[in-house]
């Protein structure tokens, strides 16, 4: 059985659950956002924080940080988006968060460690691994969806990332399903 | 979750390449806490330790003595607490086929081991930030495959 997950639904409703049983007075903003009608002691910001670690939600400080990671919901939005958004990168990002694409820019490769267009690919490749595996489309398909030219621009790329193309990696990961159903099923190795 | 630096263990029978790699990780952008070890079985050891970080990379040579790497593999993959734990082999050139085994095994990077120090540096550098970013970024490490 594969389950697919909404994360934004998902991880809203943690957050959501866990301010409530905090007892806390709060508004949630926009995504990954949380503005609070009284401000937290002290006390009170560690113990949320220590109870939202065990779900993998970090609290964001500082400003730098909180901006490169609206940077980072952005690109995701715009690579996993079921719609080809129709403008270049640099001006979605730039416009969504209302900065200059040449500060966000230094910006994230401070932060981040990496530039905004590495990431950008990243996120495609990402985008293509779980499609490939979902195996419902074909390369041609998948290369359109996400806007590439042609399959041999997603190929390259793709291999350009992972060192594979992305037939050897449909392959290893439909053999690493198989040597995982035979551990759960031995007999099925002797058919 | 998120810390501001990475753990990272390093296996390997030879003195000189653990020195290699640690030198390089030490002047990396991204900090790196590095931890060494000369065999394969004393990794595992202290791995299966209840008390030890794990760690977010191991790089094990395939070589390695002590406890074969492929079954260092099988006991990493086996064993849930791992699973946000990224695992690259490293080696001499091998066959395609090898390469291919020790992906299916569940190892995430494969890494043929350049011959200068100059190399090592260039492709551990790429290794750490695009790992960085599968750290920071919440990346589904199940599909992380890579290949230098």
């Amino acid at each position: 059985m594969y389950v697919k997950f909404d994360f934004n639904a998902l991880c809203k409703k943690v957050l959501d659950e866990k301010l409530k049983e905090h007892g806390l007075k709060y508004r949630l903003l926009n995504f990954g956002e949380v503005e609070f009608y009284e401000p937290l002691t002290k006390e009170q910001h560690s113990l949320f924080k220590q109870n939202l670690e065990d779900y993998g939600i970090e609290i964001i400080e500082s400003q730098k940080t909180a901006l490169v990671q609206k940077i980072k919901d952005a690109i995701v939005e715009l690579v996993f988006s079921d719609e080809i958004i129709p403008v270049k990168a640099s001006i979605y990002i730039s416009e969504k968060l209302n900065h200059s694409y040449g500060y966000l820019s230094n910006l994230f490769s401070e932060v981040a460690y990496t530039s905004i267009e590495n990431f950008i690919i990243l996120q495609k490749i990402e985008h293509a691994k779980a499609l490939i595996i979902r195996n419902k489309q074909s390369l041609t398909e998948i290369a359109h969806k996400l806007n590439y030219s042609s399959v041999a621009h997603l190929s390259t790329q793709f291999k350009n990332t992972t060192g594979i193309t992305p037939s050897q990696f449909q392959k290893i990961i439909g053999k690493r399903r198989r040597a995982q159903s035979t551990v759960i099923n031995p007999k099925m190795q002797y058919e | 979750m998120n810390k501001e630096f990475l753990n990272v263990i390093v296996a390997d029978n030879d003195e000189n390449t653990l020195i290699f790699f640690k030198n390089i990780l030490k002047e990396l952008k991204i900090s790196i806490k590095v931890q060494c070890f000369s065999n394969g079985k004393d990794m595992m050891l202290y791995l299966n330790n209840d008390d030890a970080v794990v760690p977010e990379i191991v790089f094990i040579n395939y070589t390695i003595s002590g406890k074969d790497s492929m079954e260092c593999l099988e006991e990493i993959e086996a064993n849930s607490k791992f699973n946000n734990m990224v695992t690259a082999i490293f080696s001499e050139p091998i066959p395609e086929n090898e390469i291919e085994d020790i992906f299916v095994k569940g190892a995430n990077i494969f890494m043929k081991k350049p011959e200068s120090f100059e190399s090592l540096k260039k492709v551990l550098t790429e290794i750490i930030t695009i790992n960085w970013q599968y750290h920071a970024s919440g990346l589904n490490k199940d599909n992380f495959i890579l290949k230098v």
